[in-house]
């Protein structure tokens, strides 16, 4: 099917390529801010994950351990932030905004060494049959496991959240952490490993530009990724389905300018460049008016806890 | 067993004497990573913070630090205004940018005029530029609800965009020979942001950073606004009672942080820089950041910290040419100087204590 020049089922599937960092990377937010923190350190953690991710994979050859040592080093980098927030009581925003800061310095220091060089490739998955469907096939059954991942990963953090006892709670943490303290949940303790968790995500997604979407390492590759993912959170109210929802909007706006370009439509490069930014923040606003200041958004999200009591 | 204890008031000698413990753990925490890169920790240390003062030719590295601190103290202090208030502008470096091409373009349009209002008409246009563009996270915040971080940091990357389109299309010098970037100011003297000593580095820009300062300093400690903005960061609630208008507030600081940092951007460009390339933007909207909290964000606080900072680029790349350090390596050192500020401001605000708690004994 081919509509102004463009193969809508190749749009989709690079839509759904495009959109494996975005979405890797919301979930964990997703997760880590319903335990009430606001970790703005998500662009510092996928960067942190794509230059681990690629070294692992380059040195070892090997795709799969590039990703989990890109989920690895990701989970570490965001210990840092859970020392100083949770431990040192540090103000989350600024904490989060250091770690982008020093994130992106450490992986240029990492990264030395590995520019121009090309990563083990990661095959798509063989399907068997389902890639000769029709349309479908080409959408949907061609990707490789990071793809399907990741889908499993919103089944999960939706499970996890809405429907286990473990979500209850981090959700109890995330609304009122005063009440859960006094229900005996130790508080930052909980919100240790929803960082944690969070950091492996982002590290993950981050891995997945590296590895996948680019694939070499360039200094500062995530280039603003990691702060879409923070928008998306917000724009899905929090909940890992609209995430999804979320992630493949973004993605599709990302793949489509490239894919305009080649089926010959001349728009300036500045404006492809620009066009995720500013829809990001046409599609923030659309999403925070009309609404109350805390529509959705858990009540506790950005304030520390210390058990003083 | 070591825990900490919520003071009632915070401590006035941690108040100040944390960022010098940071700066002290820095340099140690540095050191290890200058050693393990496989420089001698001392040497790096010493080219860093002592070379530029008072090596060779530390006339000329004297004068590199005015025109780095410039901008970073411009900024911080528009910054500092509204982190104090609560209100987290991350994206002066769009508005830093936005600052530069308007006023760049303003000057550029009357060239080759000459004539002693230009550069006034620009640096006027410069922090025009720069308070435009902090509107639109501003409106967007009190007018839809919507995230002042998200939105401002969104625009840095609008702007960088803006930036190359400058540099390769509407500001290209036209004699440049097909080469992308304006025409240089050098070459043009109404417009040009001269030293006002020679070859001292300090120019308009760092005379304006001083005074933005002191006045910013007088406003937050003395005037009804930097009172308010104290309160709304400090109590919102008590400011909601006090009658303490949030959406003007937030008006008022991205509005007074944007155009500082136009201000910065444009200074930069007619001085330092001479000129608009696809290069310009060098991240000092994001250093700033960093400079803001290593004042404690207190505006005098933040001249200490902006040259301080200076010192860390300077002697950085003193470092870089001379001890073939990787340029990120300083980076990543002030990245670990806000680490190290966020983390020991906690003695600002807690005790800590050894020993079991005693809140089983007086019942408190």
């Amino acid at each position: 099917m081919i509509i102004g020049g463009l193969d809508v089922a190749i749009l989709l599937a690079s839509l759904m390529v495009g959109a494996v960092p975005i979405l890797l990377a919301a979930l964990g937010e997703t997760v880590v801010e319903r335990s009430g923190v606001l970790n703005l350190g998500v662009e510092g953690m996928m960067i942190i994950g794509a230059v681990s991710g690629f070294i692992a994979a380059v040195t070892l050859q090997s795709p799969v351990a590039g990703f989990a040592a890109g989920a690895a080093c990701g989970a570490a980098f965001s210990l840092v932030f859970a020392l100083l927030t949770l431990v040192f009581q540090a103000n989350q925003v600024a904490t989060g905004l250091a770690l982008t800061l020093f994130g992106i310095g450490v992986s240029s220091l990492a990264g030395q060494g590995y520019n121009g060089i090309k990563p083990p490739v990661t095959t798509p998955l063989d399907l068997g049959p389902l890639r000769d469907i029709p349309f479908l096939g080409p959408m949907l059954f061609r990707h490789d496991w990071v793809v399907y991942f990741s889908l499993f990963m919103v089944l999960v953090t939706w499970i996890l959240l809405n429907r286990s006892r473990a979500g209850l709670i981090i959700r109890a943490v995330g609304e009122n952490h005063e009440a859960a303290h006094a229900l005996g949940y130790k508080v930052n303790r909980i919100r240790l490993f929803c960082i944690l968790f969070g950091g492996a995500m982002a590290g993950m997604g981050g891995a997945y530009v590296s590895l996948v979407r680019v694939p070499q390492w360039t200094d500062k590759m995530t280039n603003g990724v990691g702060w879409i993912a923070l928008a998306i959170v917000v724009f899905a109210s929090w909940r890992p389905g609209r995430v999804l929802f979320g992630a493949w909007l973004f993605g599709g706006l990302m793949v489509l300018g490239p894919n305009l370009q080649a089926a010959g439509y001349a728009i300036p490069v500045e404006y492809l460049t620009m066009a995720p930014y500013v829809i990001t923040i046409i599609v923030l606003v659309i999403m925070s008016s009309g609404r109350g200041r805390s529509f959705g958004a858990p009540a506790s999200l950005g304030q520390n806890f210390h058990a003083s009591r | 067993m070591l825990r900490l204890e919520r003071r009632a008031t915070p401590s006035q000698f941690w108040l100040w004497f944390t960022p010098v413990l940071a700066v002290f753990l820095t340099m140690l925490a540095g050191g290890l990573l200058f050693a393990a890169l496989g420089s001698n920790p001392f040497t790096v240390i010493r080219t860093i913070f002592w070379e530029p003062l008072a090596g060779a030719n530390a006339a000329y590295f004297r004068a590199q630090l005015f025109i780095k601190a410039a901008p970073l103290i411009l900024i911080a202090v528009g910054l500092a205004m509204g982190f104090r208030a609560g209100i987290w502008n991350i994206g002066a470096e769009g508005q830093y940018i936005m600052g530069a091409i308007i006023g760049a373009s303003v000057g550029l349009a009357f060239y080759p005029t000459e004539n002693r209002l230009i550069f006034p008409v620009m640096v006027a246009a410069g922090a025009f530029g720069g308070w435009a563009w902090a509107m639109i996270p501003a409106i967007l915040k009190t007018k839809f609800n919507t995230n002042e971080i998200l939105v401002s940091l969104m625009l840095v990357y609008v702007a960088q965009a803006i930036l190359a389109k400058a540099a390769f299309s509407f500001l290209r010098n036209p004699d440049g020979m097909g080469f992308p970037g304006s025409r240089n100011f050098s070459t043009y003297p109404a417009a040009r942001n001269v030293d006002l000593i020679e070859r001292s580095g300090f120019h308009w820009g760092a005379v304006a950073a001083l005074g933005v300062a002191v006045a910013a300093y007088v406003l937050l400690t003395r005037h009804g606004i930097g009172f308010r903005i104290r309160l709304a960061g400090q109590a919102p609630r008590a400011a909601r009672f006090h009658g303490v208008s949030p959406a003007r507030l937030v008006i008022f600081c991205l509005g007074l942080a944007g155009a500082l940092a136009g201000l910065a951007g444009i200074f930069e460009a007619s001085g330092p820089s001479g000129q608009i390339t696809d290069k310009f933007a060098t991240g000092y909207g994001f250093t700033a950041i960093i400079v803001a909290f290593l004042g404690r964000l207190n505006p005098l606080g933040i001249i200490l910290a902006g040259l301080l900072m200076a010192l860390t680029y300077v002697g950085g790349s003193l470092a870089e040419s001379r001890l073939n350090l990787p340029a990120a390596s300083i980076q990543v050192f002030q990245g670990m100087l806000l680490f190290f500020l966020l983390g020991v401001d906690m003695l600002t605000n807690y005790r800590i204590r050894i020993g079991r708690s005693l809140r089983t004994g007086a019942g408190a």
